[in-house]
């Protein structure tokens, strides 16, 4: 039997910058991988049904001008495909549903998050957001995550820990209310967490770069299959990519690698 | 009537960006000022008032994390109420962006103005609000103030929206330029065109050529010069466009021995370079140098690297995040605009700031440059970051002198196929009938005389409307089109509008194809109410000029308009030998091409070098050594930077090797940058700095020097190959022309051709040739009785390669029982050391560079990194070796162990000098006990064991006489290091 064909598609554009990097893992981890430029995907000149797996990556996107991804958010709702098609949101959630899968990383996260694709909770609603970091600033750090085992989660699947870079300036995690905390909690929604050096989540700066509540760096839908992170999976793709690599004896393949891993393999093999 | 709308954080959230403001506000009154909280708010000021209050709300709140109030206040719970907008025809970002989110939501236009007000609670007057919203929050060039005691806004807060009056037409003015000498030079002050008397009389006699004004009457022109022209002209032949010091014939005198030196720039710069390229024959990596926007080498077979690194000295000086912002976004497009155009794969900053601590009273127009310093910081975060580009590499040098004008260096490095379509990609070509189209940003009054202005110096009048702020996502939009099209070869030719705008870059591309016409009533406007002659000079940023083919222009316009990009056919590229403007179909401007870019004429100088006598000093000893290296280590010079770097993403597009910090808990300081630009090769680019204006003050042949010389041992230290690297020189210097209010110019002159001759002789002899460069030459400051003038300072940044980013060696120490060595000798060198400063005192006893021995321990030092065998590699520079030893063992986690009388130096040296001499060319290494024999036969000569790395984190010297003189945990000297910046 042949393998099954993963084609995973990149979204570019309007302030996008880390599509390079997220291509370059997607395709590592053996998706057949394109770079589309989001006035394509708008123009209908593009299909998101032709892919199965689909990534968000990090960026400014139109600046972050209104707060992050806070226009991206606009976009997706209120843009119709083709001029007069089903808007982007519509194509995304008929996308999810055919059992495919969603990776945002970073100011993807965000959009994800402020589309209320994430947690979902009905899909559409914004219940969560990511907020300004408590240090009121912009930082690039690496930080140890912990992986929830108990989450839904595809894209983390196997994993305990992982040591990847955040950089931004808005990666607060913070609920609208106790309740969707608790429901977050109960589902096991929170998937990554900032830890410690001995893999305890923790709300210690600069261990937990941001402040985020529960020290959430990254989060799930009930299905599992859309995932969005704070931190760079795909700023790890190599050894040379850690920032002490020179002291430690690392496999060639970065880290980050695990996450696009695990998603072609679920794609693959369910 | 316009409307206005106020967000806030909920009470529930922790305000971060109030906190910050408050704390900022607190270390300037030195924490005497009653303040207890900041509540930030995002204000939009909206130009209708008919949108529904959902559509408002979707727009601007997030309801998880905002509130919102709309035409009202969102609370009275304040005691101040501080408003920060921007003045008519400043960019607005925010504003720009809410605009185009209302308008997706409702279907509506409307303009928007953003502002953001600062709510104060606390026990303070007014007049201290108005010194936090003028000294701290605003920046009056650009912003507007508007300060409400919570008694006064019961009413509610009028929202503004700051409209560009459309004060008169559009005018083309015709100037006589038959009028006296004296007013000929008043007419180029008048209008800051910063020509003097010889110029401006070499534009009078073109004007009087029968033949040109037989051709200008052809054309409907009369025999005065239009405003277009004149400005044109201005532009074209600015310090800032032409490099008129660098070309000017100078007369040098040495000891009454004259020299005559035709231009600076082709007997040095240029010069060195040709002998580079012969002596390199097959070996040479130069693509294209000195003559696009920036510098060309190779990479590999199949893709070539493009490097600029430029100044934004006096933009930054009066608004340093506009300044610095527009530094960054507009050096980019200097290797996007080469060739055919390159990805963008790094920046780097150099920063020279006067000491942000510092407490005198500031003269007439200067910001604190504690302002500065932030203000510059957070320009280039956000142009950089916001650009997608990592901020790999920088520097921030502190001297006071540096409080008239501070310097931003901003650089750029691109990645382009050697060949696009079969073309090589580094060339232009362009056809006579190609379309002339402008891309990217529209036109406004920004940026008018920018080019002039940075050619004068700093002064109360320095119009404002050179200040601009930039927009990276304008840009980033444009480079993601712009790559496509070029992919798609859909343009022959482009180029960036920087300096002198579309005059400038029109104007030199039209020297490919033998002329231009271009309509200036074809360019879109940010706003109506420009004269021609502002349309063609303005600096509004985000913009390149392409020339397409007529039958690629339809694809092109539709590409860009797919992507959300504006594109406009100016004019065309013909072969008449005119540079021609029209407006509204009549002629404004029609100038000689050949004079107007080869009319200039040369300009002679005298230089006068005077070997001032210094004195030198005996180095003062320390009571304590180890308090001495703490002390040493929080010097402003040597301290951590990482306050800022971690401010800057650097490692976006996933390459990143060798960050600006590593070691063991990620916060050493590296020497230098290593990425790899194409993810699935290992091949690496490495870029590093070299910069030592202290040494300026004793001569400036071997500040020069060694300011290359640190650059290249810095590339060496990470892992950098000698036999593929290239440099760029940024020069920038205090007014060298003498005159009256400056009359020791002849000498700073001196010092420039003194700089100029050691980069001839060191750059030759190291075989690194320049391939790109800038200077900016009037960095003084004067007010009243003030001048202030910086030290001459010259930047050297090396770009090159390393064959396998997997050899690339770390400065952090890495396992107890290595050996630690050190490369070259000690020689008693401590003029203008850091360690003299540290006192007071400056030596005269500079350091030399003996080039032929550092170029044979390079090489050396490179084929064992190589091999593998180097654990660890540090440059020594400023504090010497005490200071790069101990950065070795903290970053490293790990004791060291060194002996003095193992450090080979030369002799009637003491401790103090041998730990803080600065002399050049020195590296620390350290090497795995089982390589030791390995290491000696490959280092030779060069290498000295002086000491171990040891498990006790313990930092120990042993002086001359055996006994140790400093024993001090690494943890200290590291706290000492880490505490002097961190803001």
């Amino acid at each position: 039997m042949m393998a099954k064909t993963i084609k995973a598609l990149v979204i570019s554009g309007y302030g996008t910058n880390c599509e390079m990097e997220m291509a370059h893992a997607s395709r590592m981890a053996g998706a057949h991988t394109d770079i589309v430029h989001i006035s394509d995907v708008i123009s209908g000149k593009c299909n998101i049904q032709d892919y199965n797996f689909l990534n968000l990556a990090g960026g400014f996107l139109d600046g972050d001008d209104l707060g992050s991804a806070q226009v991206a958010a606009i976009r997706l709702r209120h843009l119709k495909i083709g001029g007069d098609g089903p808007s982007l949101i519509d194509e995304i959630t008929r996308f999810i549903e055919q059992g495919n899968i969603i990776l945002g990383v970073c100011n993807g996260f965000q959009t994800l998050v402020k589309s209320g694709l994430l947690p979902g909770i009905p899909r559409g609603k914004r219940i969560v957001s990511l907020t300004f970091n408590d240090s009121g600033r912009f930082e690039d750090r690496w930080v140890r995550l912990s992986v929830n085992k108990e989450s839904p989660c595809i894209f983390t699947r196997g994993l305990e820990s992982l040591y990847l870079p955040v950089r931004h300036g808005e990666g607060k995690f913070v609920t609208d209310s106790a309740e969707i905390l608790e429901h977050i909690r109960e589902q096991n929604l929170a998937t990554l967490f900032y830890s410690d050096d001995k893999g305890k989540p923790t709300m210690e700066y600069p261990m937990n770069p941001n402040g985020s509540t529960d020290a959430i760096a990254g989060l799930c839908d009930t299905t599992g299959r859309i995932f969005g992170l704070m931190p760079h999976p795909e700023a790890f793709t190599h050894a040379t990519n850690h920032p002490s690599w020179t002291r430690l004896d690392l496999p060639e393949r970065g880290q980050g690698m695990a996450i696009f891993d695990n998603a072609v393999s679920f794609l693959r093999n369910g | 009537m316009p409307l206005r709308v106020e967000i806030g954080l909920k009470p529930r959230l922790f305000d971060s960006r109030g906190e910050r403001i408050r704390g900022k506000i607190l270390a300037a009154f030195d924490g005497d000022i009653a303040i207890t909280s900041i509540k930030y708010l995002d204000v939009y000021n909206i130009g209708r008032d008919d949108l529904d209050d959902s559509v408002l709300k979707e727009a601007f709140c997030d309801p998880v994390i905002q509130d919102i109030a709309i035409g009202k206040p969102l609370t009275t719970d304040f005691d101040w109420y501080v408003e920060i907008g921007y003045r008519p025809g400043v960019t607005d970002n925010v504003g720009k962006t809410a605009s185009y989110a209302l308008e997706l939501i409702s279907g509506k236009r409307t303009s928007v103005a953003s502002a953001k007000a600062f709510l104060i609670k606390g026990n303070v007057d007014r007049k201290s609000v108005l010194r936090i919203a003028e000294d701290l929050l605003a920046n009056k060039l650009i912003e507007n103030v508007r300060i409400f005691h919570v008694s006064e806004i019961s009413g509610g807060i009028e929202p503004t929206l700051p409209i560009v009056k459309d004060l008169k037409p559009p005018v083309v003015e015709e100037i006589s330029l038959e009028i006296p000498d004296e007013e000929l030079v008043e007419l180029s002050r008048k209008r800051v065109l910063a020509l003097n008397l010889e110029e401006m009389k070499t534009i009078q006699a073109y004007t009087k050529d029968p033949k040109v004004i037989e051709q200008r009457k052809r054309f409907g022109l009369g025999k005065d010069i239009t405003d277009v022209e004149l400005e044109a002209i201005a532009q074209t032949w600015s310090e800032h466009c032409k490099h008129k010091i660098f070309n000017a014939h100078i007369t040098y005198i040495e000891d009454g021995k004259k020299e005559e030196i035709h231009s600076l720039f082709r007997t040095y710069i240029q010069g060195a370079t040709t002998k580079i390229r012969e002596i390199k024959g097959d070996n040479d990596i130069c693509v294209s140098v000195f003559r696009d926007n920036a510098g060309v080498i190779r990479f590999n077979e199949s893709n070539n690297l493009v490097f600029k690194v430029e100044t934004h000295n006096s933009p930054s000086a009066l608004d340093p995040y506009g300044g610095a912002l527009t530094g960054i976004v507009g050096v980019n497009r200097d290797p996007f605009g080469t060739g055919l155009g390159s990805r963008l794969i790094f920046n780097t900053d150099i920063f020279c700031f006067a000491d942000p601590f510092y407490t005198k009273p500031l003269p007439p127009r200067i910001l604190h440059p504690r302002r500065i310093f932030e203000g510059v910081r957070e320009g280039v975060e956000h142009g950089g970051n916001k650009s997608g580009i990592p901020t790999v590499n920088g520097c921030i040098v502190f001297d006071d002198r540096y409080l008239g004008k501070p310097l931003v260096f901003c650089g750029t490095a691109g990645i382009m196929p050697t060949e696009i379509g079969g073309r090589p990609s580094h060339l232009k070509e362009i056809r006579p009938g190609d379309l002339a189209v402008m891309c990217g940003g529209r036109i406004g009054k920004d940026g008018i005389h920018g080019a002039t202005f940075s050619s004068e110096e700093l002064h109360e009048e320095s119009p404002t409307s050179a200040v601009q702020i930039g927009d990276p996502i304008t840009q980033k939009k444009m480079t993601d089109f712009l790559l496509v099209a070029r992919d798609r070869e859909l343009y022959r030719a482009i180029t960036d509008n920087g300096a002198g705008g579309l005059s400038s870059s029109v104007g030199e591309l039209a020297l490919l194809s033998g002329g231009c016409r271009i309509d200036l009533d074809k360019p879109p406007l940010k706003y109506q109410g420009l004269s021609p002659w502002e349309i063609l000079l303005s600096e509004a940023q985000e913009r390149m000029t392409l020339a397409v083919p007529r039958e690629n222009i339809e694809d092109f316009i539709k590409l860009s308009q797919q992507m959300g990009v504006e594109s406009t056919v100016i004019g065309e590229f013909t072969s008449s030998g005119y540079f021609h403007c029209t407006y509204e179909g009549k002629t404004v401007a029609l100038l000689d091409l050949d004079f107007f870019h080869n009319g200039l004429p040369d300009m002679h100088l005298e230089a006068r070098w005077e070997q001032k006598t210094i004195s030198n000093v005996e180095t003062p000893d320390p009571q304590d050594h180890g308090e001495k290296l703490c002390q040493m280590l929080s010097r402003l010079n040597i301290c951590s930077k990482e306050y800022v770097i971690r401010q800057y993403d650097h490692e976006v597009q996933g390459g990143s090797v060798i960050k600006p910090l590593t070691g063991l808990k990620c916060d050493g300081p590296s020497d230098a940058a290593v990425i790899r630009p194409i993810l699935d090769s290992m091949e690496g680019v490495v870029v590093s700095n070299g910069i030592v204006p202290r040494y300026s003050d004793i001569d400036t042949y071997n500040m020069a020097a060694c300011a290359l010389d640190e650059a290249l041992r810095n590339y060496i230290c990470v892992g950098g190959d000698p036999s593929h690297w290239a440099c760029l020189d940024n020069f920038c210097w205090c007014d060298p022309i003498e005159s009256e209010k400056n009359p020791d110019g002849a000498f700073k002159l001196a010092q420039l051709v003194r700089a100029n001759k050691a980069l001839y002789d060191y750059t030759t002899a190291f075989e690194c040739p320049c391939i790109s460069g800038k200077d900016s030459m009037k960095n003084d400051y004067i007010s009243d009785n003030i001048k202030i003038s910086i030290p001459p300072t010259l930047l050297f940044s090396v770009i090159g390669k390393i064959q396998d980013v997997r050899k690339a060696v770390t400065m952090d120490l890495k396992q107890a029982g290595d050996v630690v060595y050190m490369l070259g000798v000690t020689m008693n060198e401590m003029g203008g050391s850091e360690y003299l400063a540290s006192l007071g005192l400056r030596g005269s006893s500079v350091p030399k560079v003996d080039a032929a021995s550092a170029l044979r321990r390079y090489k050396n030092l490179h084929r064992a990194m190589d091999a593998g065998i180097i654990t660890a590699a540090h440059d020594i520079s400023d504090g010497g070796l005490a200071v790069a030893a101990a950065e070795m063992a903290f970053s490293g986690g790990l004791g060291m162990d060194i002996d003095l009388s193992l450090v080979p130096s030369q002799c009637d040296m003491k401790d103090t000098e041998i730990l803080y001499s600065e002399t050049q060319s020195r590296i620390l290494i350290t090497v795995r006990e089982k390589d030791l024999g390995k290491a000696e036969e490959m280092l030779g000569e060069d290498a000295s064991r002086i000491g171990l790395v040891t498990s006790e984190p313990r930092f120990v010297v042993r002086g001359l006489d055996g006994s140790v003189i400093i024993d001090k945990d690494i943890d200290i000297l590291e706290k000492a290091w880490k505490a002097t910046l961190d803001f």
